[in-house]
């Protein structure tokens, strides 16, 4: 089968923050491709870069951060050349963002309607009236009950589950290749999380829509995405099929993240804890981040940055990760 | 064993409805309507000595209002907290003041729990010299050194403030404010909801060590089921301000016998499962201002009958000692095999 040019390519992307008397690097060289109708996510924690990193994609990084390096290539073309205007085209019409509190996303003081028709036709010549028939379309497909009374309502007169999927239905207006979704359901309880995160997957199978979902949360994201990637102090620890990272993570990091699962270990034993805290922006050694919490650690490790290798059928950025293939780390 | 903490149908209710102006109602002449949300309705348990009892359910079922009635931050409108068979709830803020020292609290943001114009010596001696003022300044010293060595903070360190601290240092500190008192019973609101995965665990241990070395009991407070499913003996489900099942961790994870109980527990993302197959529950919870008639649960339970709609159910003990309040479960209809 011919390999097609994925939809969304991102190359060697480094995010900077200008501080006073320092510049910080939150996102040191981050390279991933998503392909239409994929499903990637970016897990880490807080801290870890995987926020900006979505924010960098759409080009929306906001002073004093800014894009140090790198691109970003959108069905092919390079992201970085776009003139804000095209770039407005680009955003919450080809690419459409989720975030994590819906009461934010929601402007308070108009009715879903008209948000919705507002959205429409920023982006579409279209009449109001076909305007409202979309919105009501894709209201119907985020199973909204009584659609119509519920376009002439204001956001606080929704629940916070519905709040969210009224949300996924603005995404969905213009019909885009690429959904963010930045914890989308960090906010919510758990039912309602597993029926938004149903959703979401269901949606992007039925419109054919790619997915990059950012989250902490390795149980949510392993029951939705077919490729994760782990992130790390603003850098790319580990990327593979979803079912490798579940069963084979090759990353220490990565290896002690899925140890530390309270599922891991039998009923009120002592859980497997990785020591110590994710260096701040401001201590990044000069070596892997990881180090000073790593078991596997080598002298290396200390001095040279890893970078993110094939290894057994997976990417991996650390040294002392033996690649079976017989490709020998110095 | 009976019980050393004991809640006995623990009701709170908060009135919203602000000043006289906004309670007046014009609608079919001019009349006060006071807005009260019904925060807890008829709540009891009972913890062992040295358990881990935790209580879950989603977002406003009442469980930080339960985890405050319980220390005595609220005062309940009705129901009884006993400690170790004695009367607490009805105590007033002076006679409290013994008991205080032996039931600590640890709450969810460390970020805003700690005073941070204190330092951590500051802070932790605070509570020393509140609960025990003829204690000397070097014995209070001691105390200090030794509570912050046993949550793993350096005592070289109690000079710094809460900023110059990460999350999970930070939430050690405030359960090493707990523990300065020496308390048998703490109660911890959401400790781990604002960690990062990595540092949970390592906080998570840490409460568990302290249990095995003290013998601390726990009430633990938690919206996280695979979290409470890993520490706790024995669990309470709530649901709308009302207990919906109470039952051993083992019981209740392999075999929950309420309605919500299963959905709740059907919804937990499992690590390395593909897809989705809970339990979908129609509607949304209601406002718990005007609660529903009969069970709370009943406008969302697939199961609910026209008893449902207008009893409230009862607490019923099952005979493998479970707590349930549910008339489906009571009459039989609903046997889960």
């Amino acid at each position: 089968m011919q390999k097609q040019e994925p939809l969304l390519s991102v190359r060697e992307l480094s995010v900077a923050f200008k501080m006073r008397d320092c510049v910080l690097t939150a996102v040191d060289g981050v390279s991933f491709d998503l392909d239409r109708s994929q499903r990637l996510g970016l897990v880490g924690e807080s801290g870890a870069g995987k926020s900006v990193t979505g924010f960098a994609i759409i080009n929306l990084v906001s002073r004093p951060g800014y894009i140090s390096g790198g691109q970003v290539f959108f069905e092919g073309r390079d992201l970085a050349t776009f003139s804000e205007e095209e770039m407005r085209n680009i955003r919450g019409n080809r690419i459409s963002m989720i975030f994590q509190d819906p009461m934010m996303t929601l402007n308070p003081v108009l009715t879903i309607g008209q948000q919705m028709i507002e959205t429409l036709k920023a982006h579409r010549h279209i009449s109001k009236h076909e305007a409202e028939k979309l919105a009501l379309s894709k209201l119907q497909k985020v199973a909204i009950p009584s659609p119509e009374k519920r376009l002439t309502q204001y956001p606080h007169e929704f629940s916070g589950g519905m709040r969210q999927r009224i949300v996924i239905a603005i995404a969905l207006l213009t019909s885009p290749s690429l959904i963010i979704a930045d914890e989308p359901t960090t906010a919510l309880d758990v039912t309602i999380q597993a029926d938004i995160m149903e959703l979401l997957l269901k949606l992007c199978e039925e419109e054919e829509m790619a997915l990059l979902l950012i989250t902490h949360d390795l149980a949510v994201v392993s029951q939705v995405a077919e490729r994760i990637a782990v992130m790390y102090a603003g850098r790319i620890a580990e990327l593979g099929s979803t079912e490798a990272i579940v069963n084979t993570p090759q990353h220490p990091y990565t290896q002690g993240l899925l140890k530390a699962l309270p599922q891991k270990v039998e009923r009120r034993k002592r859980l497997n804890q990785i020591p110590g805290n994710m260096p701040s922006l401001q201590e990044r050694p000069p070596g892997c981040a990881f180090y000073d919490r790593c078991e596997l650690r080598g002298e290396i490790c200390h001095r040279e940055i890893p970078r993110l290798e094939e290894k057994n059928g997976g990417l991996v950025a650390c040294h002392m990760v033996k690649d079976a293939a017989g490709k020998e780390e110095k | 064993m009976s019980d050393f903490i004991e809640i006995k149908n623990l009701v709170k209710r908060f009135d919203i409805s602000g000043g006289l102006l906004e309670e007046i109602r014009f609608k079919g002449g001019i009349h006060r309507k006071k807005t009260v949300v019904h925060a807890l309705n008829g709540v009891s348990f009972g913890i062992k000595k040295g358990e881990t009892v935790s209580v879950v359910g989603e977002s406003g079922c009442g469980k930080s209002t339960l985890a405050r009635c319980v220390i005595r931050i609220y005062r309940p409108e009705s129901g009884e907290v006993l400690y170790n068979g004695t009367r607490v709830d009805n105590l007033s803020s002076s006679a409290i003041k013994p008991w205080r020292a032996k039931m600590q609290m640890v709450f969810q943001d460390p970020y805003a729990s700690l005073n941070p114009r204190m330092t951590v010596y500051q802070t932790l001696l605070e509570p020393i010299r509140f609960h025990f003022p003829n204690v000397s300044r070097s014995e209070a010293d001691d105390r200090v050194a030794t509570v912050m060595k046993q949550v793993g903070v350096d005592p070289d360190w109690r000079k710094r403030y809460p900023h110059e601290f990460s999350g999970g240092q930070r939430q050690r500190i405030s359960l090493a404010r707990a523990l300065a008192v020496k308390p048998e019973f703490i109660i911890a609101d959401e400790p781990i909801a604002a960690l990062d995965v990595s540092i949970q665990a390592q906080i998570l241990n840490l409460f568990m060590d302290l249990q095995e070395e003290q013998g601390l009991t726990y009430l633990f407070i938690s919206h996280d089921l695979s979290v409470v499913e890993h520490i706790s003996n024995r669990v309470v489900v709530m649901y709308l301000g009302s207990l919906c099942e109470f039952a051993g961790t083992e019981q209740l994870y392999t075999d929950p016998k309420h309605p919500y109980t299963r959905a709740l527990l059907s919804a937990i993302p499992r690590f390395g499962s593909e897809g989705f197959n809970h339990l979908r529950l129609p509607g949304d919870v209601p406002t718990p201002i005007n609660l529903p008639t009969g069970c709370v649960f009943h406008g969302r339970c697939p199961h609910a009958d026209e008893r449902c709609r207008r009893e409230v159910p009862a607490l019923i003990t099952a005979a493998d000692g479970r707590v349930v309040a549910c008339h489906g479960v009571e009459e039989g209809r609903l046997e889960w095999l």
